[in-house]
């Protein structure tokens, strides 16, 4: 066997890395913004594990006849990596349905054009909006 | 006494429970009660971990017995009390107000959730600066982004949820970045121990995997802490976020993305490799210049206060970094200095805003005109956290600022002088615009009947105001902390 096989792995980790975070910087729908960021958090995963691999190494189970293993431990990080992973993403698209809800769109563009669309037509009556807010949070309670 | 020397964990551990607990019992005011207390009390385990650590010690917990390095250490010197100090000093302040602003700010079926979210919030931080463990940072660091994600978009202006997206989005890019370096790391040494890492780097130092991990890590941080170019998450994320978040968020979570840099510059790495190979300081330095001259130059222009505060966070951010960038105990000591003097400023202003905010409803500039009339003490708190903002003697920000200039001409670098002073007059500049509208203008017809804010908003704002006079005053009391914290952080360095 050549290195490819060590090296193979850190390829696909650069690859990943490099595809999630062009999606995320490109990409103006927040939906797809996400995926990026999954496909970005998954490349680490994948290098962790690699760098727990020990050329020969059996899995780390206890077993006769066998005295090399991986290392268990990188394994045991990224399982808590991917829980963090997961509950961003959840998070991320939470709040992406929030903003659905508020915009009508998840596209940056479109969400950017009723900001400034806001900021040119409220301008100074601001104060009666957030009073307005305000009380209508009081009446709910 | 058994649970004093439990200490160390307590202060992560009571917030961590907090949480769930203001969950379960789901009334506003329950709630609020259960985070109240909660913060307190942590308040009260930190200033234990303080005394204990006053003089220098260092103070090693094993977590579940498990000794280092394989279990998780949790590490309290000098420096972690200091930072502990801060951010359960601030969370039991502001958990203080917290009742009256979440009231008007936040829908009563949301409050519950928001409180578990603070104290969540809060255990990531205290987290962060607590534990000696590199992988453990990663976590706590997550707890805490995930959890202010979620405050800041229960903003009530919609523009919230954005903020907060923009933020989810840079904030996990810059811990996943974290996440790289402390696998770089382990790959060279095999250990996340932070003590084991000091002493294995060394004979390694020379490795790019190294310095790779160095520069993915500073980067990571930098994302955190609002690094100049990095920085653009944080003033949409403070100005939208409701009240009592942007006061918890503009006094914390930088400043422990401070400590974590300097942790693994000074700690981890040891400076001899961040500063004399990596020459970390000649990145920081023109950075830290750039931001204390444009975002101070931004906040100039900003209608909305919350705003211009938050371009002036990453203005002082910039000068913490300036006293990093210096390479010297004394530059050092002055960006302690102001990682808790910038608290209680900042503190003390977004908490006068969160004042006018629920009085008044907005914070925008326009629609203050003449209010000194109507709030002339939640203003006069606002002026002094400004005062200090600027730096003027008998404030906190003078001691500071003076450190800041003293390690400067030590250093030789006498041209930073220019830059501080520059920094402080456009500072002056944009608080005199809010001086001038809020009591020269005639008043708003729309503020008509506006009377003083209630005394549990009142109250924290002056004890913020007040305790940035104290400090300014009996400055022995930081100065001499942050002094041990830093002949510990780098006992090699003089």
């Amino acid at each position: 066997m050549s290195d490819l096989p060590g090296i193979y792995n850190y390829l696909i980790v650069v690859f990943l890395m490099m595809a999630g975070f062009y999606v995320v910087i490109s990409q103006g729908n927040l939906v797809k913004k996400l995926v990026g960021l999954g496909l970005f958090q998954t490349s680490v995963f994948i290098l962790y594990i690699s760098m727990g691999n020990v050329i020969g190494g059996a899995a780390p189970i206890v077993a006769e006849g066998v005295t090399v293993y991986s290392s268990p431990l990188p394994h045991v990080l990224i399982l808590t990596a991917i829980v963090v992973g997961v509950a961003t993403t959840a998070v991320g698209l939470s709040l992406a349905v929030r903003i659905h809800e508020a915009y009508g769109t998840v596209e940056e563009d479109d969400i950017t054009a009723q900001d400034r669309a806001d900021d040119e037509t409220v301008g100074t009556s601001s104060t009666k909006d957030a009073a307005a807010n305000a009380t209508s949070t009081e009446d709910a309670r | 006494m058994t649970l004093f020397e439990h200490l160390p964990v307590l202060v992560v551990i009571i917030p961590l429970l907090a949480a769930p607990l203001c969950v379960l019992l789901d009334r506003p005011v329950l709630a609020w009660l259960a985070a109240l207390l909660a913060s307190w009390a942590t308040f009260a385990a930190t200033i234990g971990l303080v005394a204990q650590t006053a003089s220098g010690e260092t103070i090693s917990y094993y977590l579940g017995g498990w000794a280092p390095p394989w279990g998780i250490e949790y590490r309290i010197d000098t420096l972690a009390a200091y930072v502990l100090l801060i951010v359960s000093g601030i969370a039991a302040v502001v958990m203080l107000a917290a009742r009256t602003s979440v009231a008007k700010e936040i829908p009563a079926d949301r409050a519950a959730r928001f409180y578990a979210a603070l104290m969540l919030a809060m255990a990531g931080l205290m987290g962060i600066v607590a534990t000696g463990d590199a992988f453990n940072v990663f976590v706590f660091l997550e707890i805490s982004s995930l959890s202010t994600y979620a405050l800041i978009s229960m903003g009530r202006d919609r523009r919230a949820l954005y903020a907060a997206f923009q933020y989810l989005v840079m904030g996990t890019i810059g811990a996943t970045f974290i996440l790289i370096g402390i696998g770089f790391l382990y790959m060279m040494t095999g250990t996340l121990n932070m003590a084991d890492l000091a002493a294995r780097l060394p004979a390694v130092s020379n490795a790019a995997t190294i310095s790779a991990a160095f520069a993915f890590l500073t980067v990571g941080i930098g994302l955190k802490l609002a690094l100049f170019p990095l920085h653009l998450w944080l003033p949409n994320a403070y100005a939208y976020a409701p009240s009592m978040v942007s006061v918890f968020l503009a006094a914390t979570a930088t400043k422990v993305a401070v400590y974590l840099m300097l942790r693994f510059v000074f700690t981890v790495f040891g400076h001899e490799f961040s500063l004399e190979q990596m020459a970390l300081h000649y990145v920081l330095l023109p950075l830290a210049v750039v931001a204390i001259l444009s975002a101070s130059l931004v906040a100039v222009f900003q209608q909305d206060l919350k705003r211009m505060l938050a371009y002036s966070s990453v203005a002082q951010i910039g000068y913490i970094l300036l006293g990093l960038a210096l390479m010297s105990p004394e530059g050092v000591t002055a960006a302690l200095l102001h990682v808790f003097n910038h608290a209680l400023m900042k503190g003390a202003l977004f908490m006068a805003l969160a004042a006018v905010m629920w009085r008044v409803g907005s914070v925008q500039l326009t629609d203050l005109a003449g209010l000194g009339r109507y709030m002339p003490w939640t203003l006069g708190a606002f002026v002094i956290g400004a005062l200090s903002l600027i730096g003027v003697p008998l404030t906190a920000g003078f001691v500071s600022k003076w450190y800041l200039v003293t390690a400067a001409i030590d250093a030789g670098w006498w041209w930073l002088i220019p830059v501080i002073a520059v920094g402080s007059l456009l500072a002056v500049i944009y608080v005199w615009r809010v001086v001038e509208v809020v009591w020269f203008r005639p008043p708003n017809p729309a503020l008509v009947d506006q009377r003083e804010a209630p005394l549990s908003l009142l109250g924290p704002t002056w004890a913020l105001a007040l305790a940035n006079l104290y400090f300014g005053i009996h400055a022995d009391l930081t100065t001499g902390t942050a002094e041990t914290a830093v002949a510990s952080l780098l006992g090699g360095l003089r």
